[in-house]
């Protein structure tokens, strides 16, 4: 990497911390802080972390304080935090790691290298100094590995310009450490799966609210939301997502009766509102003369898929105990067409319908 | 002085800080900015990212399922 930061002035040292909104990184950064360091902060948005926006839409989950944390984190210390949109970039990190997934579709030391270079090409851009992230030694069983820690540092290109203050004294010293801009001796020797040290060093700086578990929010160590992704892939005979496909894989029931078309079904009225959204892009269906959800249709169908899409739709409504519910389909070109059916029983779709 | 728009409805948090952000690069001291939003994050989460930045929220409104944050730009952020 070029050095394009002059290295004279040691009192004007500035950080950019990776700020996930979780306890460490805002330890990480609140440690730096503390030695006088001017720290800011940055935020990826990849579309698969969104702790707070199923809660927006899910009727049951409205009363629930709907806070981004790593904003919240930026209040608490004081510092900006700039919110970055990787979407398009982050597709390549999910379709094609290079060090391969986790226990799911979680490619978590790609994902790791990629945000550190993002970080490390943000540090050049704005003139600062190094890098810093939460990072543990050891504490994920994939990223956080000492082994995998040179790794990161190398494949991100921030080399010896990224320092994880909480392990840094288990960690070979790094180029703000052997500089003097930051004190050595003030930093973590933290390793491993507990949170004890954590809390404790929390405790000392007096923050008591923090998001719990630092478990991160990435759907993609989600085993139900990597299966459907799995099955959007399957069905379109290419491993490839745009952001609505991902938003969607989050909300509804999603049912697969046969492998051309998907049903994606709302639970509840604010699932409804948010589907209602996708009206023009999709094929969806109603119910005319009982309250119930909206489906959107994923795929192609025929006219007897539309029935079957019917009954179901029927199941979810409050007619599911009527003889015959009346259920209305729209394409998106506009034409309609009205269905009686008989709503489906419980038992009538196969558990191995459910995505 | 001229109040801007950002029409951020339909998009989920963290979009709508996104684009207030990218938007707010482009604007001087003292203008004006209206976001227009549908996430309900969107009334905790702009005005978080404008008291972060030193931008001052003038006003925050929610009428039936929409939401108008009015922001007066600070640059630099101790203009304000």
């Amino acid at each position: 990497m070029n050095n394009p930061i002059p290295l004279e002035n040691p009192i004007s040292r500035k950080a950019v911390a990776l700020i996930s909104g979780g306890l460490d990184s805002m330890l990480a950064a609140k440690i730096i802080m503390d030695q006088g360091i001017h720290v800011e902060g940055l935020n990826f948005f990849t579309g698969f972390c969104v702790e707070g926006h199923t809660h927006a839409i899910r009727t049951k989950d409205r009363s629930k304080t709907k806070r981004n944390n790593a904003l919240w984190v930026a209040e608490q210390l004081g510092m900006k935090l700039h919110i970055i949109d990787v979407i398009e970039e982050y597709k390549e990190i999910v379709l094609n790691p290079k060090h391969g997934y986790g226990a799911n579709l979680n490619p978590c030391l790609d994902c790791k290298a990629f945000m550190v270079q993002k970080a490390r090409e943000w540090m050049e851009a704005n003139e600062f100094d190094f890098i810093i992230t939460g990072e543990v030694v050891g504490q994920r069983p994939k990223s956080q590995r000492k082994v995998s820690m040179p790794i990161v540092a190398r494949e991100s290109g921030a080399l010896d310009r990224l320092l994880r203050p909480l392990s840094a004294n288990v960690l070979p010293p790094t180029l703000p450490e052997r500089e003097g801009w930051v004190d050595r001796t003030k930093l973590g020797s933290i390793t491993g799966r507990s949170r004890h040290q954590q809390i404790k060093l929390a405790n000392n700086f007096q923050l008591v609210d923090y998001a719990q578990p630092a478990g991160g929010c990435c759907f993609l160590t989600d085993a139900y939301y990597s299966n459907k992704l799995r099955d959007l892939w399957r069905a379109r005979g290419k491993r490839d997502y745009d952001f609505d496909d991902i938003v969607l894989l989050k909300i509804g029931r999603h049912i697969r009766p046969h492998a051309h078309f998907k049903l994606i079904v709302a639970r509840d009225e604010g699932e409804t509102n948010f589907l209602s959204g996708y009206r023009k892009e999709f094929t969806y269906l109603y119910t005319v003369d009982h309250p119930g959800p909206i489906t959107l249709i994923d795929g192609e169908t025929e006219y007897r898929d539309l029935e079957l899409a019917a009954r179901i739709t029927a199941r979810y409504s409050r007619g599911k105990d009527q003889q015959e519910v009346k259920i209305k389909v729209v394409k998106p070109n506009g034409r309609q067409h009205e269905f009686n059916v008989t709503p489906f029983g419980s038992a009538d779709i196969p558990d191995h319908w459910f995505v | 002085m001229s109040t801007h728009v950002l029409d951020a409805r339909r998009l989920i948090c963290p979009l709508p800080v996104i684009r207030t952000q990218q938007k707010i690069e482009s604007l001087g001291d003292g203008e004006e900015l209206l976001v227009l939003a549908t996430d309900p994050g969107s009334l905790h989460d702009v005005p978080a990212w404008c008291r972060v930045h030193g931008h001052q929220v003038r006003s925050s409104e929610q009428t039936d399922d929409e939401y108008h944050i009015l922001i007066q730009v600070c640059k630099p952020m101790e203009s304000c």
